[in-house]
């Protein structure tokens, strides 16, 4: 970019090709147009959970975490959805404790030597053998629950990752037509969750005008049916303005075609059905995949059908592209080496609690999880939030430059700490260098030429305080 | 384009129709503005237009709604989302997405329009509606004003035929208000779509109306000439005509119309413009009424500003039997806020707010949507902590407060008076509140059959109207007779009527001492009530003074009276009235 700035105006078509090729290498801002599509953010992180599945070596785990957590700090945008993260962290966290909580109380079939304290045990029934409450306390089987609860947890933190870097309203554009309606319905109830907790919160605090607590569980209890009612209100709302909006129109199809349908979804269904069972029996295992193959394929055709029935469109879906593949790749790729791993090293994934040692870092299965830090650079960086003050539109080297240093600041903020240290500084690098791509023209023109009169200057002060 | 044949509409179970008859035919590009008293029917009319009555909420149509040649009867609501856009009262139920383009699209998608028509004109929707800044935006994100647009873009989007819009500024602040009219006159005209709007706020809307439906009982139905005999129906029929004559006998309608009744203005008038040139022989009449005598405890800022101030002060010392600042110069003051920062979220909603207020004070306070003024209101109220500064009511740090305790101090109102009520009947809710309050038994009960005569104890509150429901929570707020009454946006849903109560009796209590804060953009109560107005923006104030200077310097927040009769400093009709 600066061998361009420093030439004369004359050659900018000889730099131009050069310079595109370069912001091809580099992530570009997220639009509308250019967002990852969510399945792949969705196949990553799958890919990151069945790594955590297949070991318990906290280290890797720990990795693991490090690495979903960088991605999401430095891909996720500022919507809603994204600010679940921190719930699932918090989730993560009660799993863990929960569990040690339960192996401390409840004992562990772990053998031990390492007292760390001796509860009185409660003499149970003959009925409840194997049942245990108090009794020894051994620093083996906390071990072992730490590393068993740091498993779970990190899965959580995987499906927490997916879901604040993928919105779910726009994967619910890549389901199939005829599965369209439903999935706006499974969408719609969706949001009455954080709207109900809303509400709760709303008139717990309402609750102090009138002179009551607004804390304790009385408060909850007393405020539970004027917000069932008010739920209740909203939601019939919606679905007067739905039904008002066309939600529902369906294309009129023969009746032929209708009765194939159903008549291929349900024979589909039975198809899937009775495969699955001839996989599972003991026995007929040599029919169960044919069988669910073909059911398998008879559901989808009927889907594919039913689908003519809808006569909806979609506006601007989501393109799964080469960012997206590599995204998924990078996922898959982790998942792959971990299973892997777990068959050519199992004594350093899972690594035996007793006796007690230290877990050491197997070297190429922690490379393999790095992998995952891929989409930090590939996928299309958020765009900048509306409370900071937007770079200047006027390209000049300077501005890009210093813009370049505070978003490298910026990456080493939230940069990974812990185990991962070298490799992040690696990733962040990168960040840095991806968030100095040439903004796109259309999202950089001077807000000022666009904006109708009255929104100007009001942008800032409108927003909701909430 | 919309024909009522005969439409009436009966709910299940109710003997007597919600409507009037109504027998009309709407043109193809005509803004008709749906106007009548609260509890008249006039989202039940609306919703004949788009199929939601009686398709989805049930009751018997009786009669034929015809909206572009589709007769609603036979068509569902979802067969008539091409030709008729409807916006009910809150938008925010109204979104189905989550981000302003996807809503944009939602409609057009469920038609199945092709890609690229859609594209294009999602495109031109942003552009009309000045939304493009705004068009990756997370809905729950965006301001009052900034919904409304979006929602009314996301169903013009389809080109529908037919608009029918329910209250559509009611919520809004001034500014944004205009901004929704102007777009909705736009399309009128460029794109020749009918719009049918029902809209409390007569001053806003009515001078852009082509046509005027009037729902009303006939009973209520001013000057009428005792023409008509024999109504058809129990309720009446309803009457479509020129906004001038039917204003004349609304029992609804604006100041500007009141005041050209006032002076005899024939036809009346239905805009600022209309009635100022009409004005002079009025202000020349009401000149010599005007006393300059200087009241040196006003504080008025400036002299030049200072007699209008004084003028201003006799009439509402006159009107409201209390003077503005009557004990804020000896006293203590009543509430106190001082350097008072509130950062949520890292949004700073308030910036250095320095306030006090005494006994007998109303203040209103005016603002953008979302400039702070109710994040004001729940920190006087004790429901935020300030992050740094002080606020002291009644010599009590309202947050570290016992909520038992601050009840005495300071009552808030609420935007959403529901929010307080809990009960399944309104005896219940009074006990409640006598119990809260430690008051006698039987207070609020009391205090209820005042404001809200004939309402029986076995009613269930989500039963009430908007107005019976505010006067409701009023009544239980006032139980433990805070002397700091705080309300947030008062006036939402409320017709001229219910107003009119709700103006009496604030000024009833500013009279016997308490001192109330008003969050409001509605500049007409404003002007009737408040002694003192203080403008946020930004959560900053940006002006604090007497009424009549504050509200008289800025075009935006200016009651319809000033405006008329600028540049005398008179505020409201009734000031007039008294006056001449």
């Amino acid at each position: 970019m600066h061998r361009s700035t420093s030439r004369a105006p004359l050659t900018t078509e000889a730099v131009a090709p050069a310079s595109s090729r370069r912001s091809l290498l580099r992530a570009p801002l997220s639009t509308r147009s250019t967002a990852l599509h969510p399945g792949a953010w969705w196949l990553w992180a799958l890919g990151l959970a069945t790594a955590a599945s297949r070991t318990t070596n906290p280290l890797l785990l720990a990795l693991l975490v490090v690495v979903a957590g960088y991605v999401v700090a430095v891909r996720r945008t500022d919507a809603p959805w994204a600010r679940s993260y921190s719930a699932f962290l918090k989730l993560g966290v009660l799993v863990l404790a929960i569990r040690l909580v339960f192996a401390f109380f409840l004992g562990s079939p772990i053998p031990g030597s390492h007292v760390l304290a001796e509860l009185p045990e409660v003499p149970l029934p003959d009925w409840a053998r194997g049942v245990r409450i108090g009794g020894r306390v051994t620093a083996e089987g906390m071990v072992f629950a730490l590393c068993d609860g740091l498993k779970l947890a990190t899965l959580l933190v995987c499906v927490g990752a997916a879901n604040a870097l993928a919105n779910p309203a726009r994967l619910l554009k890549s389901l199939p037509g005829a599965l369209y309606e439903a999935g706006v319905a499974v969408v719609v109830a969706m949001t009455f969750a954080p709207n109900l907790v809303a509400d709760v919160r709303r008139l717990r605090a309402a609750r102090r005008l009138r002179g009551r607590d607004d804390r304790g569980l009385r408060g909850v209890v007393q405020v539970g049916l004027p917000v069932l009612e008010g739920a209740l209100e909203r939601s019939v709302a919606l679905a007067a303005a739905m039904d008002a909006r066309g939600y529902g129109r369906t294309a009129r199809v023969p009746t032929a075609v209708r009765h194939t349908t159903t008549a291929l979804t349900l024979g589909g269904l039975l198809g899937v059905c009775a495969g699955t069972y001839g996989l599972l029996a003991a026995k007929g295992a040599g029919f169960g995949l044919p069988v669910l193959l073909a059911g398998l394929a008879l559901a989808l055709a009927g889907l594919w059908l039913g689908g003519k029935r809808a006569a909806r469109t979609r506006y601007r879906p989501d393109r799964w592209g080469m960012r997206a593949w590599l995204v998924s790749a990078s996922g898959a790729a982790v998942g792959a080496l971990m299973i892997t791993a777990a068959d050519v090293l199992p004594a350093s994934l899972n690594p035996p609690a007793v006796p007690l040692t230290a877990p050491g870092l197997p070297l190429w299965p922690a490379a393999a999880v790095l992998l995952g830090l891929l989409p930090a650079v590939l996928a299309p960086a958020p765009p900048p939030a509306p409370g900071k003050p937007a770079p200047s539109p006027v390209r000049t080297a300077q501005p890009a430059t210093a813009q370049r240093a505070a978003d490298k600041s910026a990456a080493e903020g939230s940069g990974a700490p812990g185990g991962a240290a070298g490799e992040s500084a690696a990733g962040e690098s990168a960040a840095g260098e991806s968030a100095e791509v040439p903004r796109p023209r259309t999202h950089r023109t001077s807000p000022v030429l666009r904006t109708p009169r009255a929104l100007r200057g009001r942008e800032h002060d409108e927003e909701s305080p909430q | 384009m919309i024909t009522f044949d005969q439409v009436t509409v009966v709910h299940d179970g109710a003997k007597v129709p919600a409507l009037p008859m109504v027998d009309a035919h709407l043109p193809e590009g005509e803004l008709c503005l749906l106007i009548g008293p609260s509890g008249a029917g006039k989202s039940t009319l609306l919703g004949t237009v788009s199929g939601l009555v009686p398709h989805f909420t049930g009751g018997t149509l009786h009669g034929r709604v015809t909206v572009a040649g589709r007769d609603t009867r036979t068509h569902k609501p979802r067969e008539l989302a091409d030709v008729v856009g409807t916006v009910g009262q809150d938008p925010l139920a109204h979104f189905v997405t989550d981000t302003v383009e996807d809503e944009l699209a939602y409609g057009m998608e469920s038609l199945g329009l092709p890609p690229g028509t859609m594209r294009r004109r999602v495109e031109e929707t942003l552009d009309l509606l000045g939304l493009n800044e705004l068009r990756d935006r997370p809905i729950t994100s965006l301001s009052g004003g900034q919904q409304q647009r979006v929602a009314i873009g996301s169903v013009l989007t389809p080109h529908p035929k037919v608009l029918v819009l329910d209250e559509p500024t009611s919520a809004l602040d001034p500014p944004a208000a205009e901004e929704v009219l102007a777009v909705l006159q736009r399309l009128v005209h460029d794109l020749g779509t009918t719009v049918l709007m029902a809209e409390h706020r007569l001053e806003r809307v009515v001078q852009y109306a082509d046509q005027v439906l009037l729902l009303a009982p006939e009973e209520e139905l001013s000057n009428v000439p005792p023409s008509s005999p024999s109504p058809p129906s129990p309720r009446g029929t309803a009457r479509l005509g020129e906004p001038a004559a039917l204003l004349a006998v609304s029992p609804v309608r604006p100041p500007v119309v009141e005041l050209g009744e006032l002076a005899g203005w024939d036809p009346l008038p239905l805009s600022v413009r209309d009635a100022r040139r009409r004005a002079g022989p009025l202000r020349e009449r009401l000149a010599p009424r005007l006393s300059p005598a200087a009241n040196p405890g006003t504080g008025a800022a400036t002299t030049a500003a200072s007699p209008r101030s004084a003028a201003a002060f006799r009439f509402r010392a006159g009107s409201a039997a209390t003077g503005p600042q009557p004990a804020t110069q000896g006293a203590r003051p009543l509430a106190e806020v001082s350097r008072l920062t509130l950062v949520r979220s890292r949004v700073t909603a308030l910036h250095n707010v320095s306030l006090s207020l005494g006994a007998g004070e109303t203040l209103a306070l005016m603002g953008r949507n979302g400039a702070g003024k109710s994040t004001l209101l729940n920190t006087l109220a004790g429901m935020y902590k300030p992050t740094s500064g002080e606020v002291t009511v009644g010599g009590r740090t309202p947050h570290r407060t016992r909520p038992a305790e601050l009840l005495r101090h300071v009552g808030l109102v609420p935007q959403e008076p529901r929010d307080l009520l809990y009960a399944d009947t309104v005896a219940h809710e009074c006990r409640a509140a006598d119990a809260d309050a430690e008051a006698e038994p039987g207070t609020c009960r009391a205090l209820v059959s005042r404001l809200l005569p004939g309402i029986s104890d076995t009613t269930h509150p989500r039963d009430l109207s908007e107005g019976q429901r505010l006067a409701l929570a009023l009544s239980i707020i006032l139980t433990a007779r805070p002397p700091l009454l705080l309300l947030d946006e008062p006036t939402r849903g409320l017709d001229y009527a219910a107003k009119d109560r709700l103006v009496t009796l604030l000024r009833e209590l500013a009279a016997r001492g308490h001192a109330i804060v008003l969050a409001t953009h509605d500049v007409e109560l404003v002007a009737e009530l408040a002694h003192r107005v203080v403008v946020l923006a930004q959560g900053e104030p940006v002006a604090d003074g007497p009424t009549d200077e504050v509200v008289t310097s800025s075009p935006a927040y200016a009651p319809q009276v000033s405006k008329i009769l600028a540049p005398q400093p008179w505020l409201t009709v009734s000031q007039v009235r008294e006056a001449l």
